[in-house]
């Protein structure tokens, strides 16, 4: 990292998460996955279906690459503060890869008397191809009067 | 209706490799100030595989689309957050078919449904999107 990551509270433009790496994916992570978010699709799981299907091999979950940018939001702010976000899954994340989830803030606005930071987010494989393209609001300032 | 419940939070935690303990340990979620373990941003995706619709369901052969599983792909996903949800909430989901367009003079059809998540107080507390993308040809 060319520098250290800020906190969420004093946000600015510019700044980043921190980069969170996941993986690489194993065809046991393949299955842990579809039993533990209840997504059976055996496209992700049974070799034999996937090449059926006309796919190369199994591949993983959108939905896995999304936990996994989750898990870098919330490490940048508590979750209670995410209000909304997106991703488009723009490639299929192949075996084996690792997942590189990144973010930076783009723009500090004010909605619904609350500050909020708009953020671009994506995911890529090691290869640098971008599997995850989405954006998420963060809220800066706490209104929910618990502190939490 | 469906439970939030701790064990699958737990198995989640675990398959997603989540190494902050207030997703799978209660005595840290408790510290954080949460009643029970939080469900993950997520997770509102899970439950309503968990719960599918009675009626209109994409895969659903029945009583739904009947689309055919090899041809799907997930094209897009977002979720809005209004309330918390916890480990022992007990939900209600209402999924609506919002659109259904095509693409590349139909070799791409995109299936729009919005889900709603409502609490046993009647309070609106999660809101997803998903598109998903059927492979024709």
């Amino acid at each position: 990292m060319d520098k250290a990551p800020t906190t969420f509270a004093s946000a600015q433009v510019g700044d980043r998460l921190a980069e969170h790496v996941q993986g690489p994916i194993t065809r046991t992570t393949l299955a842990l996955f579809a039993g533990a978010s209840n997504d059976y699709v055996p496209l992700h799981i049974d070799s034999d279906y996937a090449r059926a299907a006309g796919m190369d091999d199994v591949f993983a979950h959108g939905m896995l690459s999304m936990a996994y940018l989750a898990q870098a939001l919330t490490r940048w702010a508590p979750q209670d503060r995410l209000r909304r976000w997106s991703a488009r899954f723009t490639a299929i994340t192949p075996l084996h890869a690792t997942v590189h989830c990144r973010g930076e803030v783009v723009e500090i606005l004010e909605e619904s008397g609350e500050r909020l930071a708009r953020l671009k987010i994506g995911a890529w494989t090691g290869e640098g191809l971008q599997t995850l393209d989405g954006e998420a609001m963060v809220a800066l300032t706490d209104t929910s009067g618990t502190g939490t | 209706m469906v439970d939030v419940e701790a064990g699958f939070l737990k198995f989640f935690a675990r398959a997603t490799g989540e190494t902050n303990p207030i997703y799978f340990d209660e005595d840290a979620a408790r510290a954080a100030g949460h009643p029970s373990l939080p469900a993950p941003p997520t997770w509102l995706f899970s439950l309503a595989l968990a719960a599918p619709a009675r009626r209109g369901g994409v895969l659903d052969p029945d009583n739904g689309m009947g689309v055919d599983m090899r041809r799907i792909l997930h094209g897009e996903q977002s979720f809005a957050y209004h309330r918390p949800i916890h480990a022992g909430d007990r939900l209600t989901l209402t999924t609506t078919t919002r659109d259904i367009y095509e693409k590349r003079g139909g070799a791409l059809e995109f299936i729009v449904q919005d889900t709603r998540a409502v609490d046993g107080a009647g309070e609106l507390c999660a809101e997803m999107s998903v598109v998903t993308v059927v492979r024709h040809g």
